[in-house]
């Protein structure tokens, strides 16, 4: 395996006070699609928080390039080339569209995505560029988030469920755009519930249970009965 | 002819009561945080004016030059050093730590002050009057006026036109996810600040120009940048210019009516737009 952009190292991590990771380790290779599963209350959006900076851990326990991360703040991490699409969307309302792809890019990191190239990607957007971002609909505020987040051309992208709350045709269009998003060399973690997205645009995954990972392996070979048995917990 | 003329003179005064009342809403609008401490900040920007020119011995409005930098260095500073570790979800340890500040302020004042009344001289300035269609108006309220306007529309082009202001709106949504953008909310709250005290700046001087002030006149001040805050909305700028030229309005007429009856009148109108629409004239549109 080529060296790893991301290294996860024994992640104990809480939300609030509850205690949400415990031990987790993980890699993802320089350009490879990494597919997170698992059941509500797993562990998945805590993981993530861990890996932005949005929850503060040991440094070590997160490495990037190299670099421990796990105690930086999440502006810093950030800067460093992390994006996260979060869970919900969550744009600014006082923002328009634009806007909000604008402070996506405030960050000053070169790269292949702009405005125009956001665009290109979602021509929707354009049109609606200066509306109030909360006026436009579910699967177009997704757009937006996901196009504030490659603004800041990251190397490595996270998703958090971003098929949640949208209508199947929306996830469809979304899930179809990803590879263009990703194809450009960026490396990306992929939380989602629904199971089979997820692996079909992943090479790899993990499944959590209850903040320990429970199973991970190459997204194409893996059966369904072991999905479900890390998945659930069932023996 | 003399009804107008309160109504004009009311105006004119609203427009120092609007620079009062701008940090106080910039600062509430971007980081939650209720000042207690404004109205003696204020008064520190008027202090700092008399120094600068006592010193430099130059006419006051060049001290702004001098004293809105100093302003916005000391808000950044005080900040990033204290503000910031109260802010959270809780409303009160932000409350309790300016309404401290504010009695620290008031005694430093005092100390090095002392409680005798100060005013800046602006020479001519402060007699100079125009005639507008048989109205006599001071030249310093104009300009005053003037100045603010000139402050709030500045203010509503940062907000809505730059980087900055942008900064301001996202860190004000949602602090978690502008720090995604990489956004340090506690440098981007520090540079609220600072713009909030270099306009205070703006109004200690005007303030100090106009009257006599001393160290404990800051209670004041603040009740009247509070109003005119809520009755023109809060987050609104505009809005808030449009509140302190009513406020103005209602005392200048109030007093026409009968000489004690200037801040009464203020006051009353403050409590009936309260109770008729308590989100305020001009409430921002929320998303």
């Amino acid at each position: 395996m080529p060296d790893p952009i991301l290294h996860i190292s024994g992640l104990e991590a809480h939300y609030g006070d509850f205690q949400a990771l415990y031990g987790v380790d993980l890699e993802v290779a320089e350009g490879e699609v990494l597919a997170i599963i698992g059941a509500n209350g797993a562990g998945k959006t805590t993981l993530l928080r861990s890996i932005s900076g949005l929850t503060q851990n040991d440094a070590a326990m997160v490495e990037y390039r190299g670099e421990g991360i796990g105690a930086l703040r999440a502006d810093e991490v950030a800067k460093r080339g992390v994006a996260l699409v979060p869970e919900g969307r969550q744009l600014f309302p006082s923002l328009s569209v634009e806007e909000n792809l604008i402070i996506g890019g405030q960050i000053g990191r070169k790269g292949p995505w702009s405005l125009e190239a956001v665009y290109k990607l979602f021509p929707i957007l354009k049109e609606r560029r200066a509306q109030q971002s909360t006026s436009l609909s579910g699967g177009q505020q997704q757009m937006v988030a996901i196009g504030r987040a490659l603004m800041a051309n990251p190397d490595l992208i996270l998703f958090d469920e971003i098929s949640l709350g949208l209508a199947p045709i929306i996830i469809k269009d979304i899930y179809a755009a990803l590879p263009g998003i990703i194809g450009e060399g960026m490396s990306a973690l992929i939380v989602e519930q629904d199971i089979s997205k997820a692996l079909s645009v992943s090479s790899r995954f993990y499944c959590l249970q209850e903040g320990r990972v429970s199973l991970n392996g190459p997204s194409a070979t893996v059966a369904r009965e072991d999905i479900s048995r890390a998945y659930f917990g069932v023996e | 002819m003399e009804w107008v003329n309160a109504v004009v003179q009311g105006t004119l005064l609203g427009g120092l009561y609007a620079l009062f009342a701008a940090g106080l809403s910039l600062i509430f609008g971007v980081m939650r945080l209720v000042n207690i401490a404004h109205g003696d900040m204020i008064v520190l920007g008027a202090y700092l004016g008399l120094s600068v020119t006592a010193i430099l011995g130059i006419h006051p409005l060049m001290a702004l030059i001098i004293v809105v930098p100093c302003m916005a260095v000391i808000g950044y500073v005080l900040q990033r050093s204290i503000l910031n570790q109260t802010l959270g979800g809780d409303l009160l340890p932000p409350l309790l730590v300016t309404f401290g500040l504010s009695v620290i302020l008031q005694n430093a004042l005092l100390e090095i002050y002392t409680a005798d009344p100060q005013k800046m001289n602006a020479g001519s300035l402060e007699t100079a009057s125009v005639s507008v269609g048989g109205l006599s108006l001071g030249v310093l309220p104009l300009l005053t006026f003037a100045i603010a306007v000139a402050v709030i529309a500045a203010l509503q082009w940062t907000f809505y036109r730059t980087a900055l202001g942008r900064a301001f709106r996202a860190t004000s949504d949602n602090q978690e996810i502008a720090q995604l953008m990489g956004l340090n909310r506690r440098h981007i709250f520090g540079l609220a600040m600072a713009l909030a005290l270099g306009v205070t700046a703006i109004a200690g001087i005007m303030l100090g120009i106009r009257t006599s002030f001393d160290p404990s006149i800051g209670g004041g001040r603040l009740i009247f940048g509070f109003e005119a805050v809520i009755i023109g909305g809060l987050g609104n700028l505009w809005g808030t210019l449009a509140g302190g030229v009513i406020l103005g309005v209602a005392q200048t007429v109030g007093a026409k009516i009968d000489p004690g009856w200037q801040l009464l009148a203020g006051h009353l109108v403050f409590l009936a737009i309260l109770a008729v629409r308590p989100n305020g004239l001009f409430p921002r549109i929320s998303g």
